[in-house]
């Protein structure tokens, strides 16, 4: 191996010369249609930091497969055990007990069904067990979740918004005395909590938002006023986490800035009230609600992470969280799936069962195969996290917007597979789909996770990108001449050695696809670095690209490696398995090379500037141009 | 009063399951198969803490015989309200072929190393239906039997106890120490709570071997064969009661 590279590099001076040359330190010349320059305060000038994360490394084009092979086990025997005999009850309980079309049709969750979650312990199964929690780690999390998910969604995000993000962040963030004051109510559901951040202007731009919290005159309370939109359990949550702005000033410059701040904000403090449920497409029986703070008193006590820490505490706490989302969606997928295989192999037309027909094929092994990458995620993300890895936001967001489109796409296939009687309210799945649709829009929107993953990879890329100038322009050899022969190879067109080695031989072509896929997406992102710099940030038709490929790229990689365990262990599902990821692998290899081409062909950028031409139009005319072609 | 209530809960494959025979026919498919507690021994143990939260009993053993996950029907027993665990490990082709002899045997003997009071059982488990388990003990201990118990009231030094039988309700009044076996409309059983689930962890299980009982688990029978019922063939429709019995004699039945 190191000999033909060095081969390569006496050979192919030329080469490296042209290569280095992509990487003079002069600025480009700006784009062409002559936008703004991007202000914002990102910058690609990151110092480049090692990262662990597979998604992080794949935007220098490098597979660092620490946290994706082997499969990681988030649970020791002891654990699997005690997990074994903790889903059966709460399975019991969701098949006897909750009734998920009438909390739909009441819109809310009757007293004895809350009582009855009371006593099962499902309000603080992750709290720890000295305050009266269940002391689960998220593995364990993620396994009864996916049960929940596949009864009952509104009972979910009912849970969910109490102990996932409601009170996380005094799990994450709070002092002893924090922890001590509050934790033991909420985990036996006894009080119910409540995550506060969105408001009627801030919604993704969570740093905009205007609830403010002043400190009082004799400096012993912070005065909050503001109000929040769509709080989950905002009806009747006591304990609230809630995000406002607080004047901070910087002891240096003697500057004064706002800052966000995170307040655990009980609503006996007075001057908090809240407005009526509001009336939703689904997840109708968890209430949703408006939350006014008008002067209330928080004491300084109950500041969350430190004043001015509010935004990274925010952000921490979804990310901790986002894995459940997953989970639950895959409980939710597999009950979609068996009501869809129910029907496929009863219903005969035509004279034939309609699962002999190819469509009908084609539908469920794609549901097979959405199921089978999210649930492979969800417990890839939840084991590295038990395992103690701090460095899974990419691979966390990447599961959310995955999972909720995937969950979508499974359940309304569903529908359409049971035809007339998928659309009836009897059938159930029809409030599943009605369920679903929230998914893909709260807790980050897919939207701004796809855009969340593009930009911190290129950040990340852009700060290596950034050494690598330095080194040239240092004339740090030993650097140079490492990365022109990475150069040299690609251009003569040799890979470099399979860097998913560890796949089992029976999927050895589909690793050995997707991770020239890898290379080629480091590619691509560092030519759009090279061409475009720091304008990167605003060209979102380009973005969304990246992320999709990154997404399909991810995807691979955890299938792969859960199939590679299934084979090696030689589980009964194993052959099977082998399908789902293979036929995956193989559709995914070609959506990668569509986006990634994308971002390069011309007449694919020319489409994106005539999309934004229509859409300015559009906008400008307040409604769609075209008139009917009759012109009445 | 202050009984010691033993309680056998058996590992069955879950109700809720398909069954499907070996292709070898040896047997049933159990791997891989989901189990759970035997329903009526449910029924017992819940009983069984209903009486200490009563303050009849004072403290509930719960006893199971068989592999190693029989442990995890134990933890479920535990999590419901047992305080202590025992289980004797039998597997392999010994499991295969145990019957209610040998547990009948490991439960007198126990209930006399452990000063047993009171001994409740399900009335049967739902993969054999033998029904014979609570009647051997009895016999075994010379102790007096309430089978098929359908409520049960403790009262200075004796149990009164309703069966469901054949004809329809017989209460009768049994001295203890005696053993009950649990019918299906003696209580509903409360589901394990997690928090419970979680305290019952560190409730000790003892494990022993069957010989430590004194009791010999070669096998005394050899299964043949295991087939599936044969598939129900269509009927057939007649217009009266004289085409009934041409049918009937035609077909050799009368």
């Amino acid at each position: 191996m190191l000999r033909s590279g060095r081969n390569l590099q006496v050979l192919s001076k030329n080469v490296v010369r042209e290569n280095l040359r992509l990487l003079s330190s002069t600025p480009q010349p700006s784009p062409k249609d002559g936008t703004k320059k991007v202000a914002t305060g990102r910058t690609l000038d990151k110092k480049p930091v090692k990262s662990s994360s597979f998604v992080m490394n794949l935007f220098i084009g490098s597979s660092n497969t620490a946290q994706v092979f082997p499969f990681p086990d988030g649970l020791n025997t002891e654990q699997k055990e005690t997990l074994g005999v903790l889903v059966d009850p709460v399975q019991k309980f969701f098949e006897e007990v909750n009734d998920a079309a009438i909390n739909d049709s009441q819109s809310a969750v009757p007293e004895a069904t809350i009582q009855g979650l009371r006593e099962l312990g499902a309000f603080g199964l992750q709290a720890p067990v000295e305050y009266n929690g269940v002391g689960l780690n998220n593995t364990q999390y993620a396994r009864l979740v996916e049960t929940v998910g596949g009864f009952d969604l509104g009972v979910g995000i009912f849970l969910g918004a109490h102990q996932s993000i409601g009170f996380k962040g005094i799990t994450l963030f709070g002092t002893e005395e924090q922890k001590k004051k509050y934790l033991p109510k909420v985990a036996t559901g006894e009080q119910f909590a409540a995550f506060c951040l969105t408001e009627p202007s801030s919604g993704s731009d969570a740093n905009s938002i205007r609830t403010r919290a002043v400190l009082s005159p004799d400096g012993k309370h912070f005065i909050l006023n503001g109000s929040k939109i769509w709080i989950s359990n905002g009806g009747f949550a006591e304990v609230m986490t809630v995000f406002a702005q607080t004047p901070i000033t910087d002891p240096s410059t003697g500057e004064t800035k706002d800052k966000v701040t995170a307040f655990i904000v009980e609503r006996k403090f007075g001057g908090v009230t809240s407005g009526p449920p509001e009336k939703k497409m689904g997840i109708k029986c968890s209430n949703t609600a408006e939350v006014y703070y008008d002067n209330v008193p928080v004491p300084i006590e109950n500041v969350l992470g430190g004043v001015g820490q509010g935004f990274k505490v925010a952000m921490n706490i979804l990310n901790n969280g986002r894995f459940g989302m997953a989970a639950a969606l895959s409980g939710t997928m597999k009950a979609s799936t068996k009501a869809a295989i129910q029907h496929a192999t009863a219903r005969v037309q035509f004279g034939r069962r309609i699962d002999s027909y190819g469509a009908i094929q084609e539908k469920l092994a794609r549901m097979a195969m959405l199921h089978y990458v999210t649930e492979s995620m969800a417990y890839m993300i939840s084991s590295n996290m038990d395992k103690g890895s701090t460095d899974f936001q990419l691979e966390a967001a990447i599961s959310k917007v995955f999972a909720s489109e995937a969950a979508w796409n499974v359940t309304d296939e569903a529908i359409q597979i049971l035809g007339g009687n998928g659309f009836m309210s009897a059938n159930g799945l029809e409030k599943v789909l009605r369920d679903l649709r929230i998914f893909r829009i709260f807790e980050g929107t897919n939207d701004i996770l796809r855009l969340f993953v593009a930009l911190t990879g290129l950040q990340f890329a852009g700060g290596h990108l950034k050494q690598l100038q330095k080194a040239v322009k240092s004339g740090n050899v030993g650097v140079i001449l490492g990365e022109a022969a990475k150069r040299a190879k690609r251009t003569v067109g040799l890979r470099q050695s399979n860097s998913l080695s560890e796949v089992h031989p029976k999927l050895a072509l589909q690793a050995q696809l997707t991770s020239k896929a890898v290379e080629g997406f480091g590619i691509t992102v560092e030519s759009l670095l090279i061409k475009h710099g720091k304008n990167i940030l605003d060209e979102q038709f380009l973005l969304n690209r990246v992320a999709a490929a990154a997404i399909d790229i991810y995807a691979n990689v955890v299938v792969l490696s859960r199939a590679t365990r299934a084979l090696n262990m030689n589980i009964s599902s194993a052959n099977h398995e082998e399908m789902l990821a293979r036929v995956w692998c193989n559709e995914a290899l070609d959506r990668i090379q569509l986006n990634l081409t994308a971002v390069k062909s011309q007449s694919q950028l020319s489409n994106f500037s005539t999309m934004s031409q229509i859409a300015k139009e559009m906008c400008e005319h307040g409604g769609l141009i075209q008139q009917n072609p009759l012109g009445i | 009063m202050s009984l010691r209530i033993l309680v056998g809960c058996k590992r069955v494959i879950d109700y809720a399951v398909k069954i499907r025979v070996k292709p070898d026919k040896s047997g049933v498919i159990t791997e891989g198969v989901k189990h759970s507690m035997n329903p009526f021994d449910e029924i017992a143990i819940e009983e069984a803490v209903r009486m200490k939260e009563k303050k009849i009993a004072k403290e509930i053993v719960a006893f199971s015989c068989g592999p190693t996950q029989c442990q995890e029907t134990l933890r479920t027993a535990l999590a419901m309200g047992a305080d202590r665990g025992i289980h004797v490990e039998v597997s392999g082709p010994e499991y295969e072929t145990l019957q209610p002899l040998h547990i009948s045997k490991m439960l007198a003997k126990l209930a006399k190393d452990e000063q047993i009071d009171l001994i409740i059982v399900g009335k049967q488990a739902i993969d054999d239906d033998c029904n014979q388990t609570a009647q051997m003990t009895a016999a075994l201990l010379d102790w007096p039997q309430a089978t098929s118990a359908s409520k049960i009231e403790a009262k200075d030094g004796s149990l009164q106890v309703v069966r469901e039988i054949d004809g329809g309700l017989e209460t009768i009044k049994v001295k203890l120490p005696s053993v009950v076996s649990a019918d299906l409309r003696l209580n509903e059983p409360r589901y394990a709570t997690l928090p419970n689930i979680m305290k019952a962890k560190k409730k000790p299980i003892k494990k022993l071997a069957p010989k430590d009982l004194g009791v010999d688990v070669s096998p005394r029978i050899q299964v043949v064969t295991v087939e599936e019922p044969p598939v129900r063939q269509a009927g057939a429709k007649v217009e009266n009661v004289d085409a009934v019995v041409e049918k009937l004699k035609a077909l050799g039945h009368a």
